[in-house]
């Protein structure tokens, strides 16, 4: 599903690169926790598996396309199948929940009656069908971050990256967001997620990658956070 | 449903951007009524030289007493020359090229001057044995007037023989002059109208950077986030050229056919028509000069 193969990314003008001969092979299914450091590559390693960067050696296949080969104008199709969140949600202040969410599929040219169909029932997953018309400036952190979910799930994604998803969250509203991953990961969805949330890692006993300084120092199944 | 999705992204992209969107329609608007300028002239001349070339004629002028004498050292010429040109005229070699000609004796050319210089001072002091007696000669193919022009000049009792059209020339060149320099401005302000077009999208694009983001984020095709962009050139483009059809249309109506036409009669002017066949090109250089601006705005900010 996703296989990176000896991943090294240096930044130009960085002393050390922030992926160092990173390998990793992701099954369908699966729910990964990426930990480390402030600095360690999880976010780099994401980027790339959403094919916004390409590595500088190595090769990257995720969902059997080469991302280091797959020409530009392919990547759009590619990304179809991915749905990404963030710890800052990013979403469109001047649209309503209903509406973020619309504009993902209508910009990728679904139709109306897909579209008013996929909505509302996907917002009824993520338990915001009440705020479906609230504008983000309305709702809670752990709202929005509902609506960004709903936003990266409603087109039934094979994998979903999630990059610090609780980051901003308290830990209450961290535990309503992570039960909702925990579902769409039972609906089939391969998750990778980067996170600094002991509490979360240490209590789901999923399979952890660290990373530090760009290279992998633990890969487990069923592990915790670390002592770090 | 994509259609109508692009349309209302592209209104949200020209409110949020209005008076961007506005210089660059005046800009187009006023840099389009040059190039409309220039291509009115182009008829004007293309439709005057029809009419006049047609009408012009090469003008053999015989010898007067008042004629310089270095070219008629014997003054006022002799019906013997008149004899001479009017044989030559009918000869097997020239008749072919002539369409027809006439002599004007000095009454004649006295009557047709004062009708020509009614309300000129000169009128007052001229006197008929002043004016050449002339033979008009209308050809067949104005083209031809060099061999009139060659087998009379030179000969005694003649002044000068005079192809018309070179005064016609004289003036065509300067309204060719005139229409280049609108030609001139035009690309000048076309250009402008470029960059102006290209700054206003990529302001267009960063105000719209976090829709961009989502829209790469989730898949959207790089033709589907560009579209919105490209037609907010276009469309502030084809309104501009629209404006400047306008005008163009209006210079036409109310200034060449409301007030040259009748300050100048015996000329023939561009017309309406002439102003709306311009119009599908102003519009296709204003929507292509503003799409191709506008798509290689996007292109440059999304690459990066
Ligand atoms: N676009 C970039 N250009 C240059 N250097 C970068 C860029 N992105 C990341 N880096 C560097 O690469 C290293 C890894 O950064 P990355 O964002 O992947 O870390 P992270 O593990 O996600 O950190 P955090 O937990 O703080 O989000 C850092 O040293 C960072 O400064
Ligand atoms: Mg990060």
């Amino acid at each position: 599903m996703i296989s990176i193969s000896q991943v090294t990314k240096s930044y130009r003008g960085a002393p050390r690169p922030a992926l160092d001969n990173v390998s990793i092979e992701i099954d369908k299914g699966e729910f990964v926790f990426l930990v480390g450091a402030s600095g360690s590559g999880k976010s780099s390693l994401m980027r790339m598996v959403l094919r916004e960067d390409l590595p500088t050696a190595g090769s990257i296949h995720v969902l059997g396309e080469n991302l280091v080969g797959i020409p530009n104008r392919r990547v759009p199709h590619f990304r179809r199948n991915l749905g990404v969140v963030f710890q800052d949600f990013r979403l469109l202040p001047n649209k309503t929940a209903a509406q973020n969410v619309a504009f993902s599929l209508e910009v990728i040219g679904k139709s109306r009656g897909f579209i008013t169909e996929a909505v509302p029932e996907v917002l009824r997953l993520v338990g915001l069908e009440e705020k479906a018309n609230s504008l983000p400036s309305e709702l809670s952190g752990g709202e929005q971050q509902r609506v960004a979910l709903a936003r990266a799930i409603v087109n039934k994604p094979a994998i979903l990256l999630a990059d610090e998803p609780t980051g901003n969250l308290d830990p209450n509203t961290s535990e309503g967001i992570m039960d909702l991953l925990n579902r769409i990961n039972l609906a089939g969805t391969t998750i990778l997620m980067a996170t600094h949330d002991r509490g979360i890692v240490d209590k789901y006993r999923k399979r952890v990658i660290e990373l530090s300084q760009g290279k992998i120092v633990r890969d487990e199944q069923g592990s915790g956070y670390g002592n770090r | 449903m994509r259609a109508s999705f692009v349309f209302t992204e592209m209104g949200i992209a020209i409110r949020r951007n209005l008076s961007m969107v506005i210089s660059v329609i005046l800009v187009t608007f006023i840099s389009l009524t040059f190039v409309g300028t220039a291509g009115l002239l182009q008829q004007q001349i293309g439709s005057m030289k029809t009419y006049w070339y047609d009408k012009a004629q090469v003008a053999v002028y015989l010898c007067t007493a008042t004629s310089p004498k270095d070219v008629c050292p014997q003054g006022e010429s002799s019906k013997d020359v008149q004899k001479t040109v009017t044989s030559r005229l009918n000869s097997p070699t020239l008749k072919p090229y002539i369409d027809t000609f006439y002599f004007e004796n000095h009454d004649q050319a006295y009557k047709t001057f004062q009708k020509e210089f009614k309300n000129n001072a000169v009128a007052k002091y001229v006197t008929p044995a002043q004016l050449n007696e002339t033979f008009w000669v209308k050809l067949k193919d104005p083209n031809q007037a060099p061999i009139i022009i060659e087998s009379f000049s030179g000969l005694s009792g003649i002044e000068q023989v005079k192809d018309q059209r070179s005064y016609l020339d004289q003036i065509f060149s300067m309204l060719n002059i005139a229409s280049l320099a609108a030609i001139s401005i035009a690309t000048l302000m076309l250009f402008s109208a470029a960059l102006l077009i290209s700054t206003t999208i990529r302001l267009s694009a960063v105000m719209r950077r976090r829709e961009i983001g989502i829209m790469r984020l989730v898949g959207a095709s790089n033709f589907y986030i560009q579209l919105p962009f490209i037609l907010e050139g276009v469309v502030a483009g084809v309104i501009g050229s629209l404006l400047a059809g306008g005008a163009i249309v209006a210079v036409v109506n109310y200034f060449v056919q409301g007030y040259l036409v009748q300050q100048l009669p015996f000329t023939s002017f561009v017309g309406l028509a002439d102003a709306f066949a311009l119009l599908p090109g102003l519009i296709a250089i204003g929507g292509l000069i503003a799409g191709i601006a506008a798509a290689s705005s996007i292109r440059r900010y999304l690459r990066v």
